[in-house]
């Protein structure tokens, strides 16, 4: 294996949590809910998929454990901002912490504990191709997943009515109200998918990438997939470049301190989110020409009139 | 006596609302506050399994507290207050960046007993306490430099503090003894925890021809990356063997629990005094994990290094140390100063790095 395809095999792996954790927010978000815990949702998606797979032996038990893990912690969230009404911002951070916490709780008796990490799956033939072959299809399932999800979504999104109708409520909810949508129970959809990718993109990393659970291991990468979200203006093929340019510039900067390029490793570190602040101030600058898909009542509160 | 008077006053008042009896007002009350989860496996578990042991030595005489996840700096002051204001009379804060909120809480209650970890600011009622890490460090460097094929070391070093600084200078001293091209590559990936980065950075080393693998983070993810790529590694403040059974070649194992032991008796006596405390394999606060994954010759060397340290006849900042620009050191004694370790900023000569913000 050369250094090159192993350069492009960890900046895949290290990008996969982040894809599948932004692709559900950004639905969410699409359908102008902001959830801010993702974080929180994605730690329990590691705490309840790794006890799945430990107890079942099964790396696709463990998977679906995190999405209903990721999914439940999310129906808290639908009920408070969505049922009640409550703001967005405070309910997602307070999302976070509750979900570092009883992932601590829930996982405690997990740590210390090692499973098999998923396989790699070799698709016959293609696996085989020279250079591209191994970096492309000598992935394990849940890579192929997160591809697949983001073109699910952007044909969801884009190419059907259902899509187009969320899109409609996340753009400008009265409106929707107004032409009969049921504005509250799309939000919900859209929320618990967003739940439910974050406990996959969570449970990948004690099911995959580190085959063990520590509590807090997520380490701030639900953080990363919001400003992903953002940094993709909204758009979920942008998302798949922005998800591969994060991982390869975390695993680019490792590889540069080990070559001793003496690249200040710090200023590597904040990168992605300098980047996100970047894209910001261009999508601000340059309103309707930077093609940003923003939606216009992200994060408002919708309580329909009876 | 005044002071055991005092402790238990204070202990009464503070469970006064509380239905305890009058008997669980002579306990002492110990405080600790943990920078991480305490099943991290690592630095945060260490100091948790060291309580463990006062509280089962000591029995009934303590009842003990514990707040894990404290952030470092300014918010920790909060935790530190809190416990200082619960009736906890000896308080250990455990991770370098407490030291400034602890010297402040401890001013404001001069009545309490602080003691904080790794540090080196003090007061009338706040002493320190850290290991001499780097006497195991220098004997991985040793085994390192002989297990390794390639002569490239890979090293995962967390923030530029002087306690990792010096880590990384004892492993290639360490390491020249025995291998005197040996080559060790640095990756700070400024975090103590991230069990993904970790993962990566030690993909990162193997890739680029690292065959020994060691790390100053917490989290196991290097060993288990070492051990499916079929090189070695070093477990880091608690035995990974687990993780990497013909992996792990030995590990720092940090050992708190006879130490707060003492302390706390101290403190039941009312004899404790700020102190400065600087334990290493002598006092086994630094205790060596079994010598595995590793021909008996080298495992002959590796005891022959540590009961040498042990001796006093072996340190491993013995005078002449050369810096990376070729020039000596400056020493006043036989072996750098303890205050020229602990406040460690310069790399000796072989590290191929640059020390982040230098």
């Amino acid at each position: 294996m050369g250094l090159l395809e192993a350069i492009f095999l960890s900046v895949i792996a290290a990008s996969t949590p982040l894809l599948l954790a932004a692709a559900g927010e950004l639905v969410a978000e699409r359908s102008g809910v902001l959830n801010l815990g993702v974080e929180g949702m994605m730690i329990m998606g590691a705490a309840c998929g790794f006890a799945g797979a430990y107890l079942t032996g099964s790396t696709l038990i463990g998977a679906l454990f995190g999405i209903a893990a990721g999914a439940a912690l999310s129906l808290v969230f639908a009920a408070l901002t969505l049922g009640m009404a409550v703001n967005q911002v405070a309910a997602g951070l307070a999302l976070t912490i509750l979900g570092v916490g009883l992932s601590g709780l829930i996982g405690a008796g997990f740590v210390g504990e090692k499973i098999v990490p998923a396989p790699a799956l070799y698709i016959p033939f293609l696996t085989g191709i020279p250079i591209v072959g191994r970096i492309l299809f000598g992935q394990d399932g849940f890579v192929y997943f997160s591809v697949a999800l983001v073109a699910g979504i952007w044909w969801f999104l884009y190419r059907t009515r259902a899509g187009l109708i969320l899109r409609a409520v996340g753009d400008s909810h009265t409106s929707a109200h107004a032409l009969g949508y049921p504005v509250l129970k799309i939000r919900l959809f859209a929320v618990l998918f967003g739940g439910g990718c974050a406990g996959l993109g969570g449970a990948f990393l004690p099911l995959a990438y580190t085959p063990f659970f520590i509590p807090g291991m997520t380490a701030g990468r639900g953080w990363i997939a919001l400003a992903l979200v953002v940094f993709s203006s909204w758009r979920p093929l942008r998302l798949v470049g922005g998800a591969y340019l994060f991982g390869a510039v975390t695993i680019l900067q490792l590889h540069a301190q080990a070559f001793g390029l003496g690249i200040p490793s710090q200023l590597m570190s904040a990168m992605p989110y300098l980047a996100t602040v970047i894209v910001l101030v261009l999508i601000s600058r340059a309103r309707g020409t930077a093609g940003s898909a923003a939606p216009a009542s992200l994060g408002m509160v919708f309580v329909p009139d009876r | 006596m005044r002071k055991i008077m005092m402790t238990a006053a204070v202990a009464a008042l503070a469970i006064a609302a509380t239905s305890y009896s009058a008997s669980a007002a002579e306990k002492l009350k110990v405080g600790f506050i943990y920078l991480g989860p305490v099943g991290d496996l690592g630095w945060t578990y260490r100091h948790e399994v060291g309580r463990q042991e006062m509280v089962k030595e000591l029995g009934d005489k303590v009842e003990t507290t514990f707040l894990e996840n404290v952030s470092e700096g300014p918010d920790s002051e909060r935790s530190i207050e809190q416990l200082a204001r619960s009736g906890h009379t000896l308080i250990f804060t455990t991770s370098f960046g407490y030291m400034d909120p602890t010297l402040k809480v401890a001013k404001k209650y001069p009545k309490i007993q602080f003691e904080h970890a790794t540090g080196f600011k003090s007061a009338p009622n706040m002493g320190t306490y850290s290991g001499k890490f780097y006497e195991g460090r220098y004997i991985q460097g040793v085994i390192a430099g002989k297990m390794s094929k390639k002569g490239v070391l890979g090293y995962i070093a967390s923030f530029p503090i002087p306690e990792v600084i010096s880590g990384i200078n004892a492993t290639i001293l360490g390491a020249q003894t025995v291998n005197p091209d040996i080559k060790v590559k640095v990756i700070w990936v400024n975090t103590w925890f991230d069990p993904g980065k970790e993962a990566d950075a030690a993909k990162a080393l193997a890739d680029q021809g690292a065959d020994v693998i060691m790390q100053h983070t917490d989290s196991p993810a290097p060993m288990q990356v070492a051990a499916q790529r079929g090189i070695l590694a070093f477990g880091q403040d608690s035995d990974m063997i687990k993780f990497g059974p013909k992996t792990q070649l030995t590990s720092i194992i940090d050992n708190w629990g006879p130490y707060y032991t003492r302390q706390a008796k101290a403190a039941l006596a009312g004899t404790w005094k700020a102190e400065d405390t600087w334990d290493g394999l002598k006092e086994k606060m630094v205790v060596m994990a079994p010598y595995t994954n590793m021909p008996d010759d080298v495992k002959a060397l590796a005891a022959k290094t540590e009961a040498a340290i042990i001796a006093g006849t072996l340190h491993p900042f013995k005078c002449p140390v050369i810096g990376q620009d070729g020039k000596p050191v400056e020493c006043k004694g036989a072996n750098l100063e303890p205050g020229q370790i602990l406040g460690m900023n310069f790399y000796v000569k072989g590290v191929d790095d640059k020390i982040p913000g230098k």
